[in-house]
Formats: structure tokens, sequence, C-alpha cells
């Protein structure tokens, strides 16, 4: 059985249909990719799936449990944790109160340590920064203390959507790697990503996503070299 | 001396709006409406407090029965603010802001004629034990005023490491910042805003208690004029922002101590106020310690 399973998911946003009817899966230990062009819904799907807007048809299972009308912020302590597009991290707060603030599902005062000792072992720039304001940090810190937000709930499943957006070249091979690490560590992935490319080289399997259908889905490197998608999206 | 003595009032004054403007910018913060209904239900704090300490006093000491009289002020305000929250706001999270204002502005309305029903329009006396007053040297301050003062403090020191130190403070200025990030870290929008509107309307029913130490008369417009007041102090602050409040309201209450200690100046205290805040919205449209707010797209 899979860890996530979407069943025909339809959202409409008044009288359009944003996304009609896309059905796929993740399964454990997964980096599932969902690429796709602007408007093509791929955030939308994001939203549906972790409660924020509400759907109009189609089912969402996680972990065995019918998740298609639960509350948003019940989610995350059912171990489905998202990194939204653009960080949406909470810029007046501390780097250190962002982090408190991603462990906000949890009662375990003592496994709060632990785990942020976790997260500095990692990503010692947090640990150095960790009375700074958070909207004080540099783009790419920004999407790092994000992930690491999400992370500090020990998630089953991870959303990332977008996380390489409006990001320096050499910082989105940094998230990319902490994706693969975070992944290698035990926690599965779906990934929304307009770049393509990086997204298809790290995933397990990808759906591609076109005007609120899926049109074809494969592991990342058949569609890497998939003719269609490699003009599509690809560059030639 | 005089201008010592002044100021000790006008920095007490000041506490009571800032212990209001509390709530509107908290509301605001966290809810993003304005509640205009915010000023009423310093009146219902009132009438409790004038019911109850009528109904106490004589069977219990006069410092008892105020005391049960605030409690059960606090209790009734928290409830209502809670109230109405779930019953008039909560339908309408997502309807336009627009919609909300109205809504609050009819609560307000709701809550006055209520008042009036019940007590008549005509101002009551609510009779509080007399306190006294503390002589230092030439310095004659009256407890009440002491009272609103130390009470101010606590309470603002109080809510500050509240936000800062608690789970839930912490909840608060995450979910003003940011609400739908902050439900994806598993904040319950619904609680949170709940507590806002109970802290809000607990310090609405302390407010009501000192207004009343200074002027020991109530009627259903009771709460009209400190309302916009505070509300004034809030925006002259930084609406949304906690130490705003704290800040307008004091700067509000002593500039209106002070003109009115001129006696030119006297008639036209509350012009002087507003004017003060068309100059700050002029000067800085955020107010003093109000950030600029990134439009989300």
């Amino acid at each position: 059985m899979a860890l996530l399973e979407v069943n025909n998911l339809e959202v409409s946003y008044g009288l359009i249909k944003a996304v009609k009817g896309v059905s796929f899966e993740v399964n454990e230990g997964e980096i599932v990719a969902l690429i796709g062009a602007n408007g093509a819904g791929k955030t939308t799907v994001m939203h549906a799936l972790n409660g924020l807007i509400g759907k109009s048809g189609g089912t969402v299972s996680f972990g065995g449990e019918d998740i298609t009308s639960i509350k948003a912020h019940r989610l995350v302590g059912m171990g489905m944790a998202q990194v939204p597009e653009g960080r949406r991290i909470f810029g007046e707060l501390t780097v250190y109160d962002n982090l408190k603030m991603g462990y906000y599902s949890k009662r375990d005062k003592s496994e709060f340590e632990k785990k942020l000792n976790e997260i500095y072992e990692s990503f010692p720039i947090l640990k150095e920064r960790s009375g700074q304001i958070a909207g004080t940090l540099s783009g790419g810190e920004q999407q790092m203390l994000a992930m690491s937000r999400a992370l500090m709930s020990s998630p089953k499943l991870l959303l990332l959507d977008e996380p390489s957006m409006g990001l320096s070249p050499l910082y989105v091979n940094t998230i990319f790697d902490m994706i693969k690490k975070v992944n290698s560590l035990g926690t599965t992935v779906l990934l929304v990503e307009q770049n393509a490319k990086k997204a298809l080289s790290i995933a397990s399997r990808a759906y591609v996503l076109e005007i609120g259908n899926i049109v074809k889905t494969g592991t990342g490197a058949e569609l890497l070299n998939d003719e269609d998608i490699r003009k599509a999206y690809l560059g030639g | 001396m005089e201008f010592l003595l002044t100021l000790i009032n006008g920095v007490s004054l000041g506490g009571i709006y800032a212990m209001i403007a509390l709530g509107y910018t908290m509301v605001y913060g966290i809810a993003k409406m304005l509640n205009f209904a915010h000023g009423d239900i310093i009146m219902v704090g009132g009438y409790s407090i004038f019911v109850f300490a009528a109904t106490s006093f004589g069977t219990l000491p006069p410092w008892v029965s105020l005391l049960f009289a605030v409690l059960m002020a606090v209790i009734i305000c928290a409830l209502l603010g809670f109230g109405v929250e779930k019953l008039a706001y909560k339908p309408l999270r997502g309807a336009s802001p627009l919609a909300v204002l109205i809504t609050a502005i009819g609560v307000s309305s709701f809550l006055q004629s209520l008042a009036q029903v019940f007590f008549g329009s005509a101002a009551k006396f609510v009779q509080f034990p007399d306190l006294g007053s503390l002589s230092l040297g030439e310095l004659t301050v009256s407890y009440s005023t002491l009272i609103t003062l130390i009470s101010t403090v606590i309470v603002m020191l109080a809510l500050t490491l509240f936000v800062k130190l608690t789970k839930t403070g912490r909840a608060m200025l995450a979910v003003s910042e940011d609400r739908e990030a902050a439900q994806l870290m598993g904040v319950n929008i619904n609680f949170i805003i709940s507590i806002t509107f109970i802290i809000g309307s607990s310090l609405a029913a302390l407010a009501g208690l000192f207004s009343l130490m200074n002027v020991p008369f109530i009627k259903p417009t009771f709460g009209s004029l400190p309302g916009i007041k505070a509300f004034t102090a809030a925006v002259i602050g930084g609406i949304g922002s906690i130490p705003g409040a704290m800040l307008g309201g004091i700067l509000l209450g002593v500039v209106e101590c002070f003109s009115n200690s001129v006696p030119t100046l006297a008639p036209y205290t509350n012009a002087i106020e507003f004017a003060i805040l068309i100059i700050i919205l002029i000067v800085k449209p955020t107010g003093i310690l109000g950030k600029k707010r990134r439009e989300k797209v």
C-alpha cells in the first residue's frame, strides 16, 4: 500500500476547474516529482493535499487513513509536513523560534533538543544564526530554514512546493542535495518543481501535469530521456 | 511638582488606553479585523462591576467585594468576547473586510441597546470603597491612580512574557505573520483567535474597572469614547504591534492629561489627540512601531 494515494482529485476555483481528476501515489521511501509548466495546477494539487483549499472531488489517503476532509493543522501531527511555495518562514521571528514553530505539533519537550541538534548538525549555518531574525537571512538560507522547520516534526512525508524558486544556481544544488539527504535518512518526499531537469535527476518517479491532468508518468530517468518531455520541459 | 503629578496621572490614564488598545491590536494582528465592538466590552465590564459590587457590598468587606466584582467582570467579558467571535465573526471568516466591519458595528449597537434595555440610558453611580491617597511630601497621588499604574505594568509584562515565552504566544505571533504557514505547522487558527478574543476582552474588563475608579458613573455609551481613543492609540503605535499599543496608549494618556492641565488647551484636548493621529498617519502611515507588510501574491 502506498504512503500517499490520490484518487481522482478535483479542485475548482469558482467555475474554473484547476485540477481535473488527478490520480497518483507516493510509496514509502520514494522521491516523487510532480512537474509541469506554470499554471498546470501543481501548487493547487499541493494546497488540496495539505487541506488549505477545499477539494471538489476525489479522495486522498495517507498511511491508509482517509484524509480527504481533514483540516490543514491536523496533518502535520499525522506525519505530513509541507514546505510551502515561497518558503513562508516567519520573517519576524528568530531562526530558533521558527524551528520551535516547526515542532508545534509535538508534545515531547525532551525530544525537541535532540531534533534541534540534529538540524543544527546538518546545517551549521542555522545554528550560527539561531538568534537572528529570520527575515534577514538570504533566500537560500531561508529555504534551508523552511525545510528544517518542516523536518522538526519528523514527518513521514515531506511535501516540497517549488523549493528551487528564486534561488541562485549554487543554492539550487545545495537544496537538491539536502532533499536527497533527507530522503536517504528515511523521509518520503513529494516534490513539485518547475525546474524539471533538476527534479527528474533526483526523482524515483515523476508525474507530468498539464492543464489540470496527468499526461505522463515514469521513473525519473525514463522521463529525462523522453523525447516529448525533453522538448517541452528540458529545452530540447 | 504639578508636572510630575500630571505625568503620573497621564501614564495612569494611558495605561487604561493601552489595555484597550491591546485588544484592538491583537485582534487586528491575528484575526485581521477591526473589532469595533471592543469598546462596548468595556461597557459590559463596567456594568458587571456595577451589579456585582452593588449586590455584594455590605455582605462582604469592601475590598473583597470589589475584587469579586472585578473577577466576575473579567469572566463575563472573556465569555462575551469568545461568544461574539464565535457567533458573529467566525461565520464571516473569508468574507470581505467591509462585511466584518459592518458586523462589528452591529454587535456594538446591539450591546449598547441591550444595556439600555436592562439599565436605562441614564448614568448610574458606581459605589467604590474610598481608597484614599498617598502623600509623598508635596505630592498627593490617589491610590486608584497608583493601582491603575501598577496593574498596567503587571498586565503588560505578563502579556509580553506570555507572547515571547509560551507556545501559544509564539503561535499567536506566527498566525499574525502568516496564517497559512502557521496552519502548516499544526496551529489551530480557531483556537488562537478564540484565545486572542478572550485575552483582549479580559483586558477590556480591567480597563472598565480602572475607568470607573476615575469617574464612577456608567451608561450604555460608557465604552465608546475610550474605545475610539484606544483605537487611535493602537493606530498611532502601529496596529498589529503589541509594544506599539502600549506605547500609543501611554503617549495618548500623557498628552490628554497635559492638555487638560492647561486651561487654554483643555477644551481642545480631543482635537489635539486626533490631530496627533493624523500627523502620525501622514509621517509614518504604519504607526510608530508598525511594520510594512509585504503583500503576498
